[in-house]
């Protein structure tokens, strides 16, 4: 059974990612400098998030691979903020 | 009773071990994920002191910790490449230097966590239990169960990258039959995402 | 479908590879041989658990210490919860029936990874041992329940380590079956299976398998914690060093309360199979079935809360997990609806696997309207932590998932094991059991509602009448049981031979002999445009 197995990654799509990566890596501890309150986690978390989503989707192959496997990742996820935010139903209404 | 032979079967399906793989994957983040929960929880019910014990942990350390890790992630990744294109000694390299990124990696861990010792912060501790309040008790507890976790994966990663590496070394593993190699690299780039997390959370929070 | 005789292999029961006698068994790499190893080490464990059960209802014959004192009944009921959560329904129908009928019934010759099918059951194997092994060395029996609640799993000075390490094994081997199930349905269905002529019985397994992959991991880590606050004093949920006690029973039930339809998700599965066949008629309502299965599985994770309304969460979040559990109701309740649609104007034919499904149905439900008692948060006060929990639940679980294996295991014995067994004791056994099981735990109802609490050893004169038919019903039980279990044990070696499709099934693994040979299928089956199961 046949699927994008075939399609070999560029060495230099790697690296641009890497220096993606790296320069948002820089960014994060740089904004951190700044004092936003209570937007710090949120802005910590952004750059967590993007850096993730370019793992995920060039060095994890995710880009390259069959849609099924995407959307059970998405899935996946999406189960574990829905615990997040239901658990804080909790936390936040004490 | 019969004594039946079976003709040895070629049971080579990439996508299924890429699969397995993958739902291998969904359990660790599951069991991460659960982790950052319990770090969100008591970071909402203890902001102040989560970033008065955030202060104590070396963020030049972790920011080293988390581009090196990146570094290895992009090595991996190639070494995937190099051996789709027949190029057996450039994987090996590529797959090495993400092996000793990976021991780098443990070897600062291992500096961070031994100054941590040395100042009696540890879990358990009467320093901990005596000095610091609770919320600050529980970043500590936090930190050293999740990059303790981490370390470990860390670990299983790299038995994983050497156990490859013999094969492809070996000719086992080759262009036609990649599997195990993409599927290390999914295993170390799930370590590296969850560093990704990491990292924020507990050094870049003062 | 069409029929494929293999003729040429040997059947699965009599092959002999590279080891010989036990050793052939249990280092099997053969799906169907695993799902035995697991029916007849979870027999094992099941019977230890009804000991336990009956122990513990001869304790409660009377008020006062009957047979043993509170320390002893504590460890008691939590052993008797572990085994019979951990080591009986959690793997329950997927270990055994779905380890040897799923490959069949998509037409593969084996699940996608056999060996670590295998190294499963040897992670099950390590579980019990670990588990037995607090029990029998160390400072004493566990006494926690079987939920390890936080901070006293922590403090008690039993023997929890080698439990939780236990428990944490027993995690493992759910999540590989999961794991390998869902690999081999992805990947392994014969030509022209398509998702939507897939048995209902294997829909089953693959939501199940869903939650089994990813519940799981939550108590694999929380259990961990457990193990770390013991060893090291953490802190994460111990109040005097700033923890939440409630935030351990979060992430408890994230993963029973899912675990609860890793449960009953695939005896749902096998009734759906059962009912068509004894009514020689298509099942009512394919798509609800597995639209309602999936939907259980999702809405599942999102109701974990309405075991902790006493426990002290915020309203809001009383209020959103007991409107949620009523949202979950609904769509076990659609099963029902197509499964008496589905009997009506059927050719029925009245069979002990029938008996079984019927029953489960009566049974199911009243588990079932119980449970919205419990999810309504002013009714949830009055009977939380009482008896009316204890009945509900095993009416859900035992009248569930236990009806339900019975049920699957008279239906599949012929195929599984060659023979047909005795149908005159399975009925006997069926009617004995049955009248058993509602009169142990219909009281319990009752005594829950007048206030009688669980898992303690004593309880007020005026209990005492329920008490004693309750346990009256335990032995009634208990014999049921050993009909059932000696007449299979014995048709298993001397029933009469079966043929191939004893029961005119439509299903793949009624095209196979009766036992089936080895490799399942000398050709691979195709399934042509028309072709489906219960095409009756």
């Amino acid at each position: 059974m046949s699927d994008e197995k075939n399609h070999i990654v560029p060495y230099r799509v790697y690296a641009f990612v890497l220096a993606a990566l790296v320069v948002l890596t820089l960014l994060s501890i740089a904004i951190t400098g700044y004092d936003l309150g209570k937007y710090t986690v949120a802005g910590a978390l952004i750059f967590a998030v993007v850096k993730s989503f370019l793992v995920l989707t060039y060095f994890m192959h995710l880009k390259y691979d069959k849609p099924y496997i995407k959307i059970m990742v998405g899935f996946v996820f999406a189960i574990l903020v829905v615990t997040i935010v239901v658990t804080f139903l909790d936390y936040l209404y004490r | 009773m019969e004594k039946v032979t079976h003709a040895p079967h070629d049971h080579y399906d990439a996508e299924a071990s890429k699969i397995g793989m993958w739902l291998f994957i969904f359990t660790e983040l599951l069991l991460f994920g659960i982790l950052f929960v319990i770090y969100s929880v008591y970071r909402y019910l203890n902001h102040d002191a989560f970033h008065l014990a955030a202060a104590d942990l070396d963020t030049f350390t972790g920011a080293v910790n988390t581009l090196i890790l990146l570094v290895s992630s992009m090595t991996i990744a190639m070494s995937v490449t190099a051996l789709q294109k027949k190029n057996k000694p450039l994987t090996l390299s590529l797959n090495g230097i993400t092996f000793v990124i990976g021991v780098v990696f443990l070897v600062n861990k291992y500096f961070e966590w031994g100054a941590k010792f040395d100042h009696g912060i540890f879990p358990g501790s009467a320093t901990l239990a005596e000095t610091l309040s609770q919320g600050e008790i529980l970043f500590f507890g936090l930190y050293f169960i999740m990059t303790g976790l981490h370390a470990l994966h860390i670990i299983i990663g790299l038995v994983f990258i050497a156990v490859v590496m013999w094969k492809v070394a070996k000719g086992k593993v080759h262009a036609e039959r990649s599997a195990l190699l993409e599927n290390s690299g999914l295993y170390w780039h799930l370590v590296d995402i969850i560093w990704i997390f990491l990292f924020p959370l507990f050094y870049l929070i003062v | 479908m069409q029929s494929t005789n293999a003729v040429n292999q040997a059947n699965y029961l009599e092959y002999r590879g590279r080891f010989k006698g036990l050793f052939g068994w249990i280092f099997s790499t053969d799906h169907k041989r695993i799902g035995l190893l697991y029916l007849y080490s979870m027999a094992v464990m099941f019977s230890v658990g009804v000991l336990l059960g009956l122990a513990m209802k001869l304790e409660l014959l009377a008020p006062g210490k009957t047979i043993m004192d509170a320390q002893d009944y504590n460890a008691t009921f939590t052993v008797h919860g572990v085994i019979m959560i951990f080591m009986v329904v959690v793997p329950g129908l997927p270990a055994v029936f779905g380890n040897f009928l799923l490959p069949i019934m998509i037409g593969a010759k084996d699940v996608a990874f056999p060996k670590l099918n295998l190294l499963s059951w040897w992670f099950y194997v390590a579980g019990v041992f670990l588990v037995l092994a607090a029990l029998l060395f160390g400072p004493g029996t566990p006494d926690t329940g079987w939920t390890f609640y936080a901070p006293y799993s922590f403090k008690t000075g039993t023997n929890m380590l080698p439990a939780i390490f236990g428990a944490f094994i027993l995690g493992f081997s759910s999540i590989l079956t999961g794991l390998n199930f869902l690999v081999t349905i992805h990947r392994m269905r014969c030509p022209g299976l398509k998702w939507s002529k897939l048995s209902l019985f294997v829909w089953t397994l693959y939501g199940t398998a869903w939650i089994q992959l990813l519940a799981t991991p939550v108590v694999g880590i929380t259990l961990v914690l457990v193990a770390l606050e013991r060893l090291f004093g953490v802190g994460i949920f111990d109040p005097a060093l700033g923890g939440d006690p409630i935030l351990y029973q979060h992430l408890f039930w994230i993963y029973s309360h899912p675990a609860v339809y890793i449960m009953i998700l695939p005896a749902m599965g096998a009734i759906s199979e059962i009912i068509p066949t004894f009514s020689q008629k298509h099942i009512f309502g394919y798509k609800a079935i597995i639209v309602s299965t999936m939907a259980i599985a999702f809405v599942g994770y999102l109701v974990w809360g309405h075991h902790m309304f006493t426990a002290g969460m915020s309203g809001t979040a009383q209020y959103y997990f007991s409107l949620l559990t009523f949202l979950v109701a609904i769509p076990s309740a659609i099963k029902v609806f197509n499964w008496i649609s589905t009997m009506y104007k059927g050719s029925i034919n009245v069979q002990t696997p029938f008996y079984w499904a019927v029953s489960f149905i009566f049974v199911f439900m009243i588990g079932g309207l119980s449970g919205l008692v419990l999810g309504a948060l002013a009714a949830n006060i009055y009977v939380h932590d009482t008896a009316f929990v204890v009945a509900h639940f095993h009416y859900i679980v035992f009248g569930g998932t236990g009806f339900a294996f019975f049920a699957a295991i008279h239906y599949w014995f012929p195929k599984i094991f060659g023979r047909m067994y005795d149908k005159a004791w399975a009925n006997i056994g069926w009617i004995v059991f049955t009248i058993g099981f509602l009169t142990l735990y219909s009281p319990m109802f009752y005594l829950g509602m007048m206030g009688m609490p669980r898992r303690y050893y004593d309880y007020l004169e005026e209990f005492h009448g329920g008490n004693i038919l309750s346990t009256f019903g335990s032995w009634i039980l208990a014999t049921g049981f050993i009909i059932i279990i000696v007449n299979l044990v014995r048709s298993a070696r001397r029933g009469e031979k079966a043929e191939m499709n004893p029961w005119k099934g439509k299903t793949l693994e009624w095209t196979v002999p009766s036992p089936p040979p080895v490799e399942n299928f000398d050709k691979i089956p195709e399934i042509a445009e028309n072709d489906g199961p219960y095409n009756y």
